[in-house]
């Protein structure tokens, strides 16, 4: 259990891309609490498990310093840093039985007979799999050999950390959940530090007391489910939270107030925007009103998802989703109005901060 | 639904019959009938029962090249498999040298039996050759013509020389196949080098090591061409393997029924022990 500092951690996976300045991970400036759960949330090849390898030691960055309590921990191999990590495809080690499998970490460890048997049939019946301790890895289904992953993952009681990457990609969607679960109230129960990597925005904000959300090499936002929902820092982590994602138009501002084609937006302050360059609105289609004397738009087409309508239509050239209750009724000659709270300016694609 | 039988369907296998049956069969049986008859020439043969098989069991010439046989393919096989498997696992798995590393062990793989047993002949000769020589002028009596046992090492060494790239890049092929994921989880969990090699590796490769102890086995029970060459089967009988035995027999003593019958033994040994081999890695393959 341990609080890790990243110090300005940043890497190149060659010495070529390091002088073109093609970094896969940017600069990661951060501090993760001790026994916190963390998700890193972010499209594929956004560095989440760049920076998931450089926590556990498998890459060395190429600048910057890792620390868990403060004791820095750069320059040491894998093996020393007392990491667990759980890979995006099952490991395991065929020739053992499922029992020893989990028993091998420790047994590597010189931990003593008598406690690795006490250890991990602890672990064998958390993860249920108990009935199968005797059986051999080798012929197991992908999901039975991911959960022995996951076990021997969570077997050593002092590790610093458990990363998981991607864990349950290769699991079936109902016992997801189930694992899903199991890991938050093991979270609970043991008061690991656990970092979940995954570019699913429901496992994420259900796993995660806190999330990260990564994009292009840079950590944009680490915030709360509700605060990355209410309000994102990136105009990235907008669209990427959420189904449908956030809508983001180019607007001008004028005060209190922001145009887009010719209609006036009121805002709920001033936005404070310096003199640089690309202003954008955003708005969740949560928060998009459909009134007659609204705004003029043209609707496109009604997605009925069930408990919710999804509108799809086009504000002043730009699309506009819109969420509604399923018994909403959508008058006729619509127009939409934008809550004025929900509303974010943002400038190069970074919020901005309002003066009431 | 009923099936439709139309036994018309065999004639399309008939050309490979005839082709197996001139290429195999047929030779085989001239010597099956050769190993149960004698001649006293004029080409008239005669039945003689199991004699020339009874005869050849009980002649020490027979067990002496067979036990010969036995020693050299137990020896290769205990210096090509670890080893092939040491420089396997020590072959870089990427970048430039890969390709350098793949035709340097391909190299030997290609050059034809003869030309092997030539190179070395030359290679080990105490006048000419650069390792007979060397060895000699260092203070090793080292005569492969002369002495037993400098035969056999020249002999075993070549094989080595030959054959141990097969091992190699079969247990190579096996070994870049096991995804990163597995050595990665190995560092996270703490294993030693030895566990990798133990739990991880050696299981991957279990399935080419039981085919390469196989191909090995068979081939080095077989050998002919390469001590042939070097070594004639000398010093005396030191380095007479089966089929040069049973090449002298047949071609050297012109005695036609027991070298047949010693051919059919021949064969049915190496039958035997590829069965074994093979029943015996297969089972504990399904134990696993």
């Amino acid at each position: 259990m341990a609080r890790i500092t990243l110090d300005h951690i940043r890497h190149a996976y060659s010495p070529e891309a390091e002088a073109r300045g093609d970094f896969a991970l940017k600069e990661v400036h951060h501090e993760w609490e001790d026994g916190g759960a963390y998700a890193l949330l972010g499209p594929s090849g956004c560095g989440k498990t760049t920076l998931l390898n450089i926590i556990s030691g498998l890459i060395r960055p190429s600048g910057g310093r890792i620390a868990f309590n403060g004791v820095d921990v750069t320059d040491l191999p894998t093996e020393a840093r007392n990491i667990a990590q759980v890979f995006q495809f099952p490991v395991v080690y065929d020739t053992m039985t499922v029992y020893d499998n989990l028993a091998f970490p420790l047994r590597n460890r010189n931990v003593p007979e008598a406690q690795v048997d006490k250890r991990v049939r602890e672990i064998l019946a958390m993860t249920d799999l108990e009935s199968m301790a005797k059986q051999r890895a080798r012929g197991l289904t992908a999901d039975q050999k991911q959960k022995i992953s996951l076990a021997r993952g969570l077997v050593r009681a002092d590790v610093n950390a458990i990363l998981f990457d991607e864990p349950l990609t290769v699991i079936d969607p109902h016992l997801k959940w189930m694992l899903r679960s199991q890991l938050k109230q093991l979270h609970r129960s043991s008061g690991f530090t656990m970092v979940y990597v995954t570019h699913d925005q429901t496992e994420a904000l259900t796993f995660a007391d806190r999330v990260v959300v990564m994009y292009e090499g840079e950590i944009v936002q680490i915030g709360t489910p509700t605060e990355l929902f209410e309000t994102p820092s990136h105009t990235f982590v907008g669209y990427f939270i959420g189904s449908p994602g956030m809508n983001v138009m180019p607007a001008q501002l004028q005060g209190r107030t922001a145009v887009i084609g010719g209609q006036e937006i009121a805002l709920a302050g001033t936005p404070k925007v310096g003199a640089e360059g690309r202003i954008e609105l955003g708005i969740r289609p949560e928060f998009v009103r459909l009134e007659r004397g609204g705004m003029p738009i043209t609707i496109d087409k009604v997605e009925d998802i069930g408990r919710q309508k999804i509108v799809r239509a086009r504000f002043a050239g730009h699309p506009l989703s819109v969420v509604l209750d399923e018994d909403q009724e959508i008058p006729t000659d619509a127009g939409a109005r934008f809550e004025p709270s929900a509303i974010g300016i943002y400038a190069n694609s970074w919020r901005v901060g309002m003066e009431a | 639904m009923e099936k439709t039988w139309n036994n018309k369907a065999w004639f399309m296998v008939l050309p490979v019959l005839v082709l197996v049956a001139f290429s195999a069969v047929i030779p085989l049986m001239t010597v099956v009938n050769y190993s149960v008859q004698d001649t006293f020439g004029n080409n008239e043969f005669f039945w003689n029962g199991t004699q020339w098989f009874s005869e050849l069991l009980r002649s020490q010439r027979f067990w002496d090249s067979l036990s010969r046989n036995l020693i050299f393919s137990g020896v290769i096989l205990a210096l090509e498999i670890p080893l092939g498997i040491l420089i396997a696992l020590n072959m870089p798995k990427k970048g430039v040298w890969v390709s350098v590393c793949l035709v340097l062990m391909a190299l030997p793989l290609l050059i034809p039996w003869n030309v092997v047993g030539t190179i070395w002949q030359i290679f080990g000769r105490t006048d000419i050759g650069l390792f007979g020589y060397v060895a000699n002028s260092l203070g090793f009596d080292y005569n492969y013509v002369q002495d037993p046992v400098d035969a056999w090492f020249t002999v075993i060494i070549m094989d080595v020389w030959h054959w141990t790239s097969l091992v190699v890049l079969l247990c190579y092929a096996s070994l870049v196949s096991i995804p990163d994921a597995y050595y990665q989880a190995a560092k996270i969990d703490g294993a030693s080098r030895l566990a990798v090699f133990r739990y991880i590796q050696l299981p991957k490769m279990r399935r080419v090591l039981t085919i390469a102890i196989l191909l090995r086995f068979m081939d080095s029970f077989m050998i002919y061409t390469e001590p042939f060459v070097v070594t004639g089967g000398g010093p005396g009988n030191s380095t007479t393997f089966l089929s040069i035995d049973l090449v002298k027999m047949a071609l050297g003593q012109f005695d036609l029924g027991p070298a047949a019958a010693m051919s059919i033994v021949y064969f049915l040994i190496i039958l035997l022990l590829s069965w074994i081999f093979y029943t015996v890695m297969t089972a504990s393959d399904a134990q696993n």
